[in-house]
C-alpha cells in the first residue's frame, strides 16, 4: 500500500508508491524526447511555405472539384464490376490457400509442431505484413499490368489475415467432439471432416465476409500501381488533374465501402 | 417407438447442411456459380504475358536468399527512419486526438449532439482509405513526410476512438458511479471511475495501432507521402529484385518485432 506521511504526523493515501511514480515518469520523459526528436525530423523535411499556404490550395481543389461530373459515371460500370471481380475472386483464391496454412499452423490439427508450424506461422506473418499495393506492385512487376495482377495480389495479402483468425479458431475448438470421432475409428481425414470443420465452419464464414469487406476497400486503390479496377480511373484523373471526376469516383468508392461494410456486417449477424 | 423415429431408423446419416432452408441454399450455390463463370470469363489474362513472367518471378523469390542491403543501404535506411518517424509522431498524435473523440462517442458518457459529432469523425475517418487520403493530402500539403503523418494520424483517430468508445460502453458502470458518488467533479470522475477500467485495453490498441501504422506507412510512398514506399517502388520499377528483397525483409522483421513487443507489454498490462 503506498502511504505517504502528512506534514502532520497522520499518513495518507496516494496512487503510487515513489519508485514506481519515478519510472513512469522517466519512461513518460523518454516517451515525449522521442516524440520530440521524429517531429523535428518530419518538420526539417518540410517545406512549411507549401503548408501555411494550404487552406488556399485545399480550398481551391475543393472549388474545382465540385460539383462532380456526374456524366463519368458511365465511363466507371466497367471499373466497378472489375473492382468487386478483383475483391471476391482474390478472398476465393485466399481462402482456398489459408484454409490448409490454418490446419498446419493450430497447434492441435498440425501434422508437426517443430518443423511445418513455424513455416506456416511465417507464411503468414510475411503476407500479413506486406500491403497489397506492394504485393500489386511485385506482381506487375512479374505477370504484367491488369486485373489478374490484383486478384493474386489481393489473394496473397489475405492468406495471412484469414489464416490467422482460422487457426485461433481451430485451436480453440471442443476437443471432446474430436474425441469422440477419434472413438468410433475415423480415420485422420475423418476427424478433421465430422470433428474439426463444423465447429470451425460459422468462423470461417464470418472470416471470409469480414476479409471480403476489407478487400473490396483495399482493391479500389489496387489501379493506383496499374493493377485494375477503379483505380485505374482515379489515377488517370489525378493525373490529368480532372478534380471533378476524382471526387465522382471518391463518391462511389466511398459508396462501395459502406454497402460492402453494411453486406459484411448483415450477413455475419445471420451467421453468428 | 414414433413413427418420427421410424423414418430415420435405417437410413444413413447426413450432415446437417450450413444453410437450413433448402431454396437459400440452392439459390445462393447457383447464384455463385453464375457469378463466378462471369467474373472469371471478363478477366483476359494474357497468359504469354503470365508465362514470359515467371522467369522473373524466379528470379524474384531467389533474391530472397541473397537480399541486397549494401549497394542501396543510404537509400534504405533513410526510407526506414523516415517510415518510424511517421509511425511513431502520426500513433502519439492519433491516440492524443483519440482520447477525446472517444469519450465523446460513449454513449454513456457523453450527451447526444457531442456523441452525434463524435461518431462522424470516426465514420469519416473509417470510410476514407489511408493511401486516398495521402494522396489528397500530399496535393494539399506538398510531397514529404508531413502528408503521410497526418494521414496516418487520421487514420488512427477513426480506428482508436471507435475501439476506445466501444469499451467505454462496455464498462463497469458501479465502479464510475462509486466514484461519482464520493463528490468528484466530471475529470475526477472520468480519471478515477473511468480512465483505471479501460487502459489496459486502450494501452493495447494503442500499440496495435503502431504496428498497423508502420505497415502502411511502407506504402504512403508510393504516393509520395514519405517513407520506405518511395525506395521499395524506385527497386521494382528499376527491376532490382534484391533491394527490393532487402526492404520487404527488413518491413517484415519490423513488424514481427513490433508484434511480439505488443505481445509483451499487452501481457505485461492485463
Amino acid at each position: 500500500m503506498p502511504i505517504i506521511s502528512l506534514p502532520d504526523g497522520r499518513q495518507g493515501w496516494k496512487q503510487r508508491e515513489t519508485k514506481k511514480q519515478l519510472t513512469l515518469w522517466f519512461g513518460w520523459l523518454l516517451g515525449v524526447a522521442a516524440f520530440v526528436w521524429c517531429w523535428n525530423r518530419i518538420s526539417e523535411t518540410t517545406t512549411w511555405f507549401f503548408v501555411w499556404d494550404a487552406p488556399r490550395i485545399a480550398g481551391d481543389i475543393l472549388g474545382r472539384a465540385t460539383p462532380p461530373r456526374w456524366s463519368y459515371i458511365d465511363k466507371l460500370w466497367w471499373p466497378i464490376w472489375d473492382t468487386i471481380n478483383i475483391a471476391t475472386l482474390g478472398t476465393i483464391g485466399a481462402l482456398f490457400m489459408a484454409v490448409p496454412v490454418a490446419f498446419m499452423a493450430a497447434r492441435n490439427t498440425t501434422p508437426s509442431a517443430l518443423f511445418i508450424r513455424p513455416i506456416a506461422l511465417l507464411i503468414i506473418v510475411a503476407t500479413r505484413s506486406i500491403n497489397s499495393l506492394i504485393w500489386a506492385l511485385l506482381l506487375i512487376a512479374i505477370i504484367g499490368p491488369g486485373v489478374f495482377a490484383g486478384v493474386v495480389a489481393i489473394a496473397i495479402r489475405s492468406i495471412g489475415f484469414c489464416a490467422k483468425l482460422l487457426y485461433e479458431a481451430i485451436e480453440e475448438i471442443d476437443q471432446t467432439q474430436v474425441e469422440a470421432i477419434s472413438a468410433t475409428g475415423a480415420s485422420r481425414w475423418q476427424v478433421m471432416a465430422y470433428g474439426i470443420v463444423p465447429q470451425v465452419m460459422p468462423a470461417f464464414a464470418g472470416i471470409s465476409v469480414f476479409r471480403w469487406d476489407i478487400n473490396i476497400r483495399e482493391s479500389t486503390v489496387l489501379g493506383l500501381v496499374g493493377a485494375g479496377g477503379i483505380g485505374l480511373q482515379l489515377s488517370g484523373s489525378l493525373n490529368t488533374l480532372a478534380w471533378p471526376q476524382v471526387s465522382l469516383i471518391l463518391l462511389v468508392i466511398l459508396l462501395a465501402v459502406v454497402i460492402s461494410e453494411w453486406v459484411s456486417a448483415k450477413v455475419r449477424g445471420a451467421i453468428i | 417407438m414414433s413413427a418420427e423415429l421410424a423414418d430415420y431408423v435405417g437410413r444413413p446419416w447426413r450432415k446437417p447442411p450450413l444453410i437450413k432452408r433448402a431454396w437459400l441454399r440452392w439459390a445462393l450455390a447457383i447464384g455463385a456459380v453464375v457469378y463466378l463463370i462471369a467474373a472469371t470469363a471478363s478477366i483476359d489474362v494474357n497468359w504469354a504475358r503470365v508465362y514470359e513472367g515467371l522467369d522473373r518471378g524466379a528470379a524474384f523469390i531467389a533474391s530472397f536468399a541473397r537480399p541486397d542491403f549494401i549497394s542501396r543501404w543510404g537509400d534504405i535506411w533513410d526510407g526506414m527512419v523516415e517510415s518510424v518517424v511517421m509511425t511513431v509522431a502520426s500513433t502519439v498524435v492519433g491516440i492524443a486526438i483519440s482520447i477525446p473523440i472517444g469519450l465523446g462517442a460513449a454513449r454513456n458518457i457523453a450527451p447526444l449532439p457531442v456523441y452525434m459529432i463524435c461518431r462522424g469523425i470516426v465514420a469519416i475517418s473509417r470510410a476514407l482509405q489511408e493511401i486516398i487520403v495521402a494522396i489528397l493530402l500530399v496535393a494539399i500539403f506538398g510531397f514529404g513526410p508531413l502528408a503521410g503523418f497526418l494521414t496516418l494520424s487520421f487514420a488512427t483517430i477513426g480506428f482508436l476512438s471507435k475501439l476506445l468508445a466501444e469499451d467505454i460502453e462496455s464498462m463497469d458502470k458501479s465502479q464510475a458511479e462509486a466514484v461519482r458518488a464520493t463528490g468528484s467533479r466530471w475529470w475526477q470522475w472520468i480519471n478515477y471511475g473511468v480512465q483505471p477500467q479501460v487502459m489496459p485495453r486502450l494501452i493495447g490498441l494503442s500499440m496495435y495501432r503502431l504496428d498497423i501504422n508502420f505497415r502502411e506507412s511502407a506504402i504512403l510512398g508510393l504516393v509520395g507521402a514519405g517513407g520506405i514506399g518511395a525506395t521499395l517502388n524506385t527497386a521494382f520499377d528499376r527491376y532490382e529484385f534484391d533491394t527490393a528483397a532487402a526492404i520487404l525483409l527488413l518491413i517484415i522483421g519490423t513488424v514481427m518485432a513490433l508484434e511480439y513487443l505488443s505481445g509483451v507489454i499487452r501481457a505485461r498490462v492485463q
